[in-house]
């Protein structure tokens, strides 16, 4: 299930990679926000659909807020600059956190009574079954967009090349910011799962977790989408046989290790194209 | 000296050290987001060999220094065949690979940290980090500033003009992984106490943004970026989350307005009333 997780911020890091080329480090934040955002909002009464929709909301006004300083006014800066805002974001949001709620870990009440299912020896939680199945269906809605619609074909024509999107007439101001909506939405839905389905969030959930996404990303090679879900799954099947076989301290050393190998041995990743290596 | 002020130059100190140490390979066009890492190989090993063998302090931080160098040069020969944003990745994973390792080690103690016998004082720490500074000052004085800031301008045409552009980036890398290491050991031998937690990849990004913000094209911007970023909030007195909230918004407004740094070598060459070849031309 932590994999779906991953998954999902993979997905979001990996469309700001394959679109604008930028790592954007500000994702594991909005993902903190998401999950931040839903048990504030549960604590104060808000039943948890709604509380989930206004999650969603913040993570992506917070991405748009993003974009105006890692994007907008930025286009003609060296390539390391968003980047460096995009960690300073990162912290931003996290000490904000902080500085707002306290740096302990707060729960989420438990929601959904006993609703385990059990199939003989196997329990499926159906929240997390639930949280699987939507995931799996925005991303499947998210590729379809991409491959279908006009507007993912300006995406596409923007990530080949932003200044011939530009003249081939693709309105850039107005598709990047959708890029980073969607990359919000998808950061923020990861983290309204996780505080659902674990019922925990603290400040800096989105370093302990959503820094795992990039891994997901690089696994599974960076700007494609179901390369980052393959790869979130990987990183969950690693983190889970880290755990069985030599106990939870050397989760951090296995999935960290995976991404420095497969970036020694294989840069593009697992599903990378020929093309992604000259993209960096 | 009062003790309050005493501790916030052994910090500036120690930050200076780090923020060449991270300058080292941004000048070459790198991006090192490990720095931590580094820091905290040549801190552990300093601390242990100190503990150990009885090895004077500043020997042994110099040694936690070359062990942090050898690392990082057996890192960045593999690491530094792919480029940009991939290396910045690399690096990254390899500091959280460090840390999670440090916290496993039961022979430096693991998650409860690991004390450190020796101690050498403020004066050591800022003699130290001058010689670091100037070391780094000379080094851009040299054939192999001028190489390296080649290599960061344009690669292509750095290796038409005869360059080895990537022993240029391997060496600034490794110099960098070393100094980062030294910091680290000076870090632990001040502090007597060295966790694995306070190497997390926070104090990595935190660097980068010292150096970024001080400005990448001369060898003043790294000194500038980390004696704003610790003194600066030992002015403003807040709570730390609130100097950690203010720190970033400076930097991303900064980032906007002036995304070169505070200050960039045409500047410099202003202020000392050098003109600089281009302006002649």
């Amino acid at each position: 299930m932590l994999g779906s997780i991953y998954a999902m911020i993979g997905v979001a890091l990996t469309l700001s990679i394959g679109v604008l080329k930028f790592l954007n480090f500000s994702i594991p934040g909005l993902f903190m926000i998401g999950g931040m955002m839903t048990w504030l909002l549960i604590r104060h009464g808000v039943p948890w659909p709604v509380a989930a929709a206004g999650a969603l909301l913040v993570g992506a006004l917070c991405s748009l807020v993003v974009e105006r300083f890692t994007w907008r006014w930025m286009r003609t800066a060296p390539e390391f600059v968003p980047l460096v805002s995009s960690m300073a974001f990162l912290i931003l949001f996290e000490n904000l956190a902080v500085a707002y709620w306290g740096s302990e870990l707060q729960s989420v009440p438990q929601l959904f009574g006993s609703s385990d299912w059990r199939i003989g020896n196997l329990v499926i939680s159906i929240p997390q079954l639930f949280g699987l199945l939507c995931s799996a269906v925005l991303i499947w809605a998210l590729s379809l967009l991409l491959t279908r619609t006009q507007l993912g074909r300006g995406l596409r024509t923007i990530a080949e090349d932003s200044n011939i999107a530009l003249l081939l007439g693709v309105n850039v101001n107005r598709i990047v910011p959708l890029v980073f909506v969607i990359s919000g939405l998808f950061a923020a839905l990861a983290g309204v799962l996780f505080a659902l389905n674990y019922r925990q969030v603290h400040p800096f959930m989105g370093e302990a977790l959503g820094l795992k996404g990039i891994s997901a990303m690089v696994v599974g090679g960076m700007g494609n989408i179901w390369g980052a879900i393959v790869g979130g799954l990987i990183i969950g099947l690693a983190e889970a046989f880290s755990i069985r076989y030599f106990g939870a301290d050397f989760v951090d050393i296995s999935v960290y290790g995976l991404l420095l190998l497969i970036l020694i041995v294989r840069p593009t990743g697992l599903f990378g194209g020929a093309t992604a290596g000259t993209r960096a | 000296m009062s003790g309050y002020i005493e501790g916030v130059l052994v910090l500036l100190a120690i930050n200076v050290v780090y923020a060449y140490a991270a300058y080292l390979p941004v000048a070459a066009g790198q991006l090192n987001l490990g720095i931590a890492g580094f820091a905290a190989i040549g801190g552990y090993s300093s601390a242990y060999i100190s503990n150990t063998f009885g090895m004077p302090p500043l020997l042994s931080i110099a040694v936690g220094g070359l062990v942090a160098g050898l690392i990082g040069l057996a890192v960045a020969v593999p690491v530094l065949r792919t480029r940009g944003i991939y290396l910045a990745l690399a690096t990254f994973a390899l500091g959280e690979i460090v840390r999670a390792s440090i916290l496993n080690l039961e022979v430096v103690g693991g998650a409860a940290g690991y004390p450190v016998m020796a101690f050498i004082r403020f004066p050591t720490v800022a003699l130290v980090a001058l010689g670091v500074t100037i070391l780094v000052w000379l080094l851009f004085a040299t054939r192999f500033g001028i190489a390296i800031t080649a290599v960061h301008d344009d690669e292509r045409v750095a290796d038409l003009m005869g360059l080895d552009v990537r022993a240029f980036q391997v060496a600034a890398f490794t110099i960098g992984s070393a100094i980062a290491g030294i910091g680290g050991g000076l870090y632990a031998h001040h502090f007597s106490y060295v966790e694995a937690q306070y190497f997390s990849i926070s104090l990595s990004i935190s660097i980068v943004l010292y150096v970024l913000f001080g400005g990448t094209q001369s060898v003043v911007g790294p000194l500038l970026g980390a004696i704003v970023f610790t003194l600066l909030p030992e002015l403003l007195r807040g709570s730390a989350q609130w100097r950690y909230v203010l720190f970033a918004a400076i930097l991303i407004v900064v980032m906007v307005v002036r995304p070169q740094g505070l200050i960039t070598g045409a500047q410099i060459r202003r202020l000392l009333g050098l003109r600089s070849k281009e302006q002649a031309a």
